[in-house]
């Protein structure tokens, strides 16, 4: 309970309920952790409705196009008519539904991300918990989301939707596993799982330490996150919608908002994890984080304009041949060099950063040459054994 | 307040585990045994053990959960949805109740105990130095039946796809 008391948004209900108005004191924790729910949650709900105006503005300008330019100045409200939209959309339950999963599914993806919130550190001093497990934490949230995936594909009773949803299990089954491992080598840098600890811990932003960890990262999570290349499971040329196939009206705009607010969840890890969080401001903290997270989300958003949709089988053979080896190379390095240099001088971290950058150029050829994976080599082998067998 | 959030926690698990045994829907049954982990985890946050919990919600919820739901929905689940044959029922009920009579007794036996302990959370460092200096050996055989395990699996897996002939060698 003692992270709460710091939090100036807690403190003031606190104090105004409990002292000036003469509340009974439990009458004022309660209003007080309500009202940081409520600035954290809206909050955090509010940017994932920028992100989705933001995304589909900056894809429409890599493809040429003036995107969404209606409603309001350069369309800035457009995020506000599709929720209207939504709501007045007829509200249609399949026959074949199993109506109670149907039902629970998007609130089972909604709930997860808004969980993990409570680890996030938005700027300094302002979280709501920073406990000992963070990092591990907001994994665990994660994997429920996989849950709801399922639960939605099983409960359409539609094959195009449970199929959808199989793939977007697999895939975040196979990805979870380099997910950690980035984490993984970040918890050895830090020496800590704590949010603030790890934020603390970085005299130089992770990203510079830890390249390979960065990318194992960026990539794991858009898998995680079924963005583009890895969009599979709703890939409309061959599973109209994937799990989504069924869902309308505002089920269908929960969805959607926690697909656009887990990004946003995501950019807020990688602004911790690997920007240094709130750190090196010469803004206010709170807005210099803002603006970390929205370099990732244009970030994200650059990688959905300019890759190609992968085919669900190299997706997995690429978690388990490639990322998962890589991953593997990344945490063993960041340990043996944590063990010869516990405490790093500003000297041993900066031949540290070379080391790992040197690792990183190296390994990533290297590990494609062993892995034999999408080269050009390989590709005409398969042509040949295709022709043979036909 | 703990004392209570013991009890709705304890009963949702009760609640969810009676769930798991009554529910003729095998879905419903893997996903109510999902919630009876989950209060599961809540206590243990209740014992100050927050990373026993974590890695009970990650393990239980996040991957055996999901492997079951998997498998229930890769094999014809219109033909196993809904169970219609339970006559096994007095066996599993008999050794039900041996385990709880175990459980119980080894609860009631160390009740004295347990109330004078100094109750605090254990950091993961505390966590770590424990399993591998203290319990390295034992850490290291389960980790070598994990791998056995998965070995096994990728070898039988790998045996009736040859045979099936579905490999793509040719």
């Amino acid at each position: 309970m003692s992270p709460l008391k710091d939090n100036s948004i807690f403190s003031w209900t606190y104090e105004s309920v409990a002292n000036t108005l003469g509340g009974p004191e439990w009458l004022a924790y309660g209003l007080g952790a309500m009202a940081v729910i409520m600035v954290v949650v809206n909050g955090f709900l509010l940017i994932g409705t920028i992100f989705t105006w933001m995304e589909r503005k900056v894809v429409s300008r890599f493809q040429s196009r003036v995107g969404p330019n209606r409603v309001g100045p350069f369309g800035i409200l457009q995020a506000i008519a599709d929720a209207v939209k939504l709501l007045f959309q007829e509200d249609i339950v399949p026959r074949r539904a199993d109506r109670l999963l149907f039902n629970a599914a998007p609130i089972v993806m909604l709930a997860p991300s808004l969980l993990a919130l409570a680890v996030i550190p938005f700027g300094s001093g302002s979280y709501v918990a920073d406990i000992n497990i963070a990092v591990l934490y907001v994994v665990g949230m994660s994997g429920i989301a996989s849950l709801a995936v399922l639960m939605a594909g099983y409960s359409s009773g539609n094959k195009l939707a449970l199929l959808g949803s199989m793939r977007a299990v697999a895939m975040l089954l196979s990805y979870e596993i380099p997910l950690v491992m980035a984490l993984l080598g970040i918890t050895i840098l830090a020496g800590s799982m704590s949010m603030v600890d790890i934020i603390e811990a970085q005299s130089v932003p992770f990203l510079l330490v830890s390249p390979l960890g960065a990318l194992i990262f960026l990539i794991a999570m858009s898998a995680e996150l079924n963005r583009p290349p890895f969009d599979v499971t709703e890939a409309e040329s061959e599973l109209v919608g994937g799990y989504l196939t069924e869902y309308s009206g505002m089920k269908f705009g929960v969805f959607y908002l926690a697909e656009f607010s887990n990004v946003v969840l995501a950019g807020a890890l990688f602004a911790i994890l690997f920007l240094d969080g709130w750190e090196w401001a010469v803004l206010p903290s709170h807005l210099w984080f803002l603006i970390k997270v929205f370099g990732f989300l244009f970030v994200a958003s650059w990688v959905r304009a300019t890759l190609p949709r992968m085919r669900i089988d190299h997706i997995l053979a690429f978690a388990w041949k490639y990322l998962f080896p890589l991953s593997l190379v990344n945490v063993v390095a960041l340990a043996m060099e944590t063990i010869a240099w516990p405490d790093p001088s500003p000297v041993q971290l900066w031949m540290m950063i070379a080391i790992n950058w040197g690792i990183a150029f190296t390994a990533i050829p290297l590990m494609s040459l062993v892995t034999n994976l999408g080269t050009p080599a390989r590709a005409g082998q398969r042509v040949v054994q295709t022709e043979e067998v036909n | 307040m703990g004392l209570i959030l013991f009890y709705i926690l304890g009963g949702l698990t009760l609640v969810a585990a009676l769930g798991v045994v009554t529910t003729r829907n095998i879905v419903y049954g893997a996903l109510f045994l999902l919630v009876a982990m989950s209060g599961v985890a809540g206590l243990f946050v209740l014992l100050f053990a927050e990373f026993l919990a974590l890695v009970q919600l990650l393990i239980y919820g996040g991957a055996i959960i999901i492997v079951i739901l998997f498998a229930l929905m890769l094999t014809r689940t219109t033909d196993f949805s809904v169970a219609t044959e339970h006559r096994r029922w007095p066996m599993a009920a008999v050794i039900s109740l041996a385990l709880f009579g175990l459980l119980a007794g080894a609860a009631i036996g160390d009740s004295g105990d347990y109330n004078t302990y100094q109750r605090s959370g254990i950091s993961i460092e505390e966590l770590g130095k424990g399993l591998f200096e203290n319990w390295a050996v034992p850490f290291e055989i389960a980790s070598i039946v994990l791998l056995v395990a998965l070995i096994g699996a990728i070898v039988i897996g790998r045996s009736g796809e040859e045979e099936g002939g579905e490999g793509d060698q040719g």
